[in-house]
């Protein structure tokens, strides 16, 4: 515990030297935060979940949940980054041990940058299994043909982790079969069959197209067994709901932070807005729902560093979570009035940031779906 | 080079305060952070660590959450912490923390002793410089920068109207150091990990109380400044309310 409030001040401190004005100023240019992404890896805190003999810190989803709830309870946005934390499971549990000698002393000092996975596709979006991009093996190399959408930090990232079809549909039993990870070395095929086209957003995402023209990425990139790679993406994905569900909470904590600080400053009528209870009641809702959501991912992260089953908490966490954040948003604009709309007062930058987690990294519909077949044994229904 | 470096925790800057209810000083339910020139002088200590070797040992005084300065330091980088335990050290004034320290430290040989300028808080600036007498060393104030030199170190003060002084003066020494007289580094994570290692020592009340008096400053009333309006009408032919008002501004306002 002493050090968990160790590092939430050593993050917080950290975060000050990045005010709301670092953000509001890339913001408007849709830039990429460079220096804080620098001195965050510098400080090690990408590290966290490289175990140590691999140059990490070797600490669980918990520490790594309560760095990034702290860099957006101070205003920032770690999405940015944070893939530089998890991506790299994959290729720790499933990788061979060569693979992570190579690789993992280097993600976890931060010279090489594995912060991009490759999923979504425009055509097939959440029905992941019948994504088109197609690897075709060919002697010592495959050969990749395809299009993926929305892969964030593409142009920030020396790695990107690929999930690919290496059989085609027609000849699995499972359509969960014959799907392969892959790393590809980005500098080294930009301009031989990669193409990277960023995607201009409401939110400053540095999110990207990616085409694949005949790609060829060598053998030995393929991580873990070939038609593996959907129950691999499976079990990275608890990791990654549960820290952006913990994003979520510190958003949450932010906005209904804000919007009680400007409820007791703005006088209207003679009294502070924040004396008449409808501008009280929809904070406090918020608050209570953000810290209810606050024990559901505090929760699956114990599960998860306990290596125990964690799906169903890990989706909970995230739902509640995002929604969480998304109602303590519209609190806070609400609460700000007209000022909530100007820029200066960073209410609308969250607002737009925190709104993604409804729709990303799964929709809140497919959450849903997830629950009511897995957990509650109603029929599927997609 | 052993130095050590007096930290003291106080109330975050933009903390909403309120006050106790004797009205002597601040509710202790606000959030704390490290005084900031005590942060400067730490990084101080640690780079002249890096340059010179030796060992860098942070010190505080106050009850539990005080420890967490300490903590602060020590995933900084500072090799060990000692941490004077009491609520008692809350009250005290300049000259008995000063006395506390140096009981604190009796068996240690330090070169350098750092404190901030000043304390954020009550901003005496004098517990670096008591401590000097006590220990019977020389001392500069408002440092902004610091050389070995054969013997001694050089120091350059900050003096007003943008005007510096350089002293040379022998080791040990006490400095009270000037905020942003560098740049201050972040915890790492490994850091963090690694400070849960470092000793750190808890010093009782009892165990310095021989060495302490009674205090010789007391806070007897602190209050938030009463903002009141007043209206008054100045009376007479023109003239005569020009020479009032002009009388007002000069020796009531102040501002002509
Ligand atoms: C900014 C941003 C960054 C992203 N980063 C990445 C990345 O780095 N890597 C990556 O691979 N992907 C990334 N994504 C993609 C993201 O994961 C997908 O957008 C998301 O999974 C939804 O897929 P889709 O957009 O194709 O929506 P669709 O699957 O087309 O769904 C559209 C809507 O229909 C609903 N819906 C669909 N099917 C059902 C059903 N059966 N029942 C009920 N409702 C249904 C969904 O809930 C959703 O609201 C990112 C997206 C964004 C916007």
């Amino acid at each position: 515990m002493e050090l968990h409030s160790q590092l939430k001040a050593a993050v917080g401190e950290l975060c000050r030297g990045f005010p709301d004005a670092y953000w509001r100023e890339l913001d408007a240019r849709r830039a990429y935060p460079s220096e804080f992404v620098e001195t965050l890896t510098k400080a090690g805190y990408m590290a966290t979940l490289i175990p140590e003999e691999y140059g990490g810190a070797g600490l669980g989803l918990t520490e790594a949940a309560i760095i990034l709830e702290e860099i957006h309870r101070s205003g920032g946005n770690a999405a940015a980054c944070h893939a530089q934390m998890y991506i790299m499971g994959t290729l720790l549990r499933h990788g061979s041990a060569e693979q992570k000698k190579q690789y993992l002393p280097k993600i976890a000092s931060g010279e090489l940058r594995l912060q991009a996975f490759a999923v979504s596709e425009p055509t097939t979006g959440s029905d992941t299994t019948k994504l088109k991009t197609l690897a075709t093996r060919k002697g010592d190399r495959y050969v990749v043909k395809g299009q993926k959408i929305w892969i964030s930090r593409a142009e920030h990232s020396d790695l990107m982790l690929l999930l690919a079809r290496t059989t085609p549909v027609e000849q699995v039993k499972k359509r969960t079969e014959g799907l392969s990870t892959m790393l590809v070395d980005i500098r080294k095929s930009l301009g031989h069959g990669l193409t990277i086209h960023p995607i201009r957003t409401m939110v400053n995402h540095a999110t990207t197209e990616v085409f694949f023209d005949d790609l060829e990425v060598p053998v030995e990139n393929l991580v873990g067994e070939e038609g593996q790679g959907f129950r691999y993406l499976l079990d990275g994905l608890n990791a990654e709901r549960i820290l952006i569900a913990s994003e979520c909470i510190g958003d949450g904590r932010w906005f209904v932070d804000r919007a009680c600080r400007y409820a007791k400053e703005r006088v209207v009528f003679g009294r502070p807005i924040g004396q008449n209870q409808g501008v009280q009641f929809p904070l406090a809702r918020a608050y209570a729902n953000v810290e209810a959501a606050s024990l559901m991912v505090a929760h699956a992260a114990r599960l998860f560093d306990s290596h125990q089953p964690c799906g169903a908490q890990a989706n909970m966490a995230k739902l509640l979570a995002a929604d969480a954040s998304w109602e303590a948003a519209n609190a806070a604009i609400q609460t700000h009035g007209g000022f909530g709309f100007a820029e200066e007062y960073d209410v609308e930058r969250k607002f737009r940031e925190t709104r993604l987690y409804q729709v990303a990294p799964i929709s809140t519909n497919l959450i849903l779906a997830y629950l009511a077949e897995h957990v509650l044994g109603l029929p599927r229904s997609y | 080079m052993k130095i050590l470096v007096c930290m003291k925790q106080v109330p975050q800057k933009d903390a909403p305060l309120k006050l106790n209810e004797g009205g002597t000083w601040i509710r202790e339910d606000v959030s704390y952070e490290v005084n900031e020139p005590d942060a400067y002088a730490l990084e101080e200590a640690l780079r002249q660590k890096e340059k010179h070797g030796g060992e860098v040992v942070v010190i505080t005084a106050g009850p539990a959450r005080a420890q967490q300065v300490l903590r602060e330091g020590l995933a900084k980088g500072a090799d060990r912490a000692i941490h004077l335990d009491d609520n008692a050290f809350v009250g005290m004034d300049a000259m008995n923390i000063s006395k506390a320290f140096v009981a604190a430290i009796k068996d240690d040989k330090f070169d350098l002793i750092f404190t901030g300028l000043q304390s954020d808080d009550y901003g005496y600036a004098q517990t670096g410089v008591i401590m000097a007498e006590l220990l019977g060393w020389p001392h500069a104030t408002i440092i902004m920068e610091i050389q070995k030199s054969d013997g001694g170190i050089k120091v350059k003060r900050e003096l007003e109207s943008g005007f510096f002084q350089h002293v040379g003066m022998p080791l040990p020494a006490v400095l009270t150091i000037q905020s942003g007289i560098n740049k201050l580094r972040y915890a790492t994570l490994l850091g963090i990990k690694q400070a849960k290692n470092k000793p750190l020592r808890k010093v009782t009340l009892d165990e310095v109380k021989s060495s302490l008096s009674d205090n010789m400053q007391k806070v007897e009333k602190l209050y938030i400044p009463q903002k009141s309006k007043k209206t008054e009408m100045l009376e007479g032919s023109p003239a005569e309310v020009a020479k009032k008002l002009v009388e007002k501004l000069r020796n009531e306002v102040r501002v002509i």
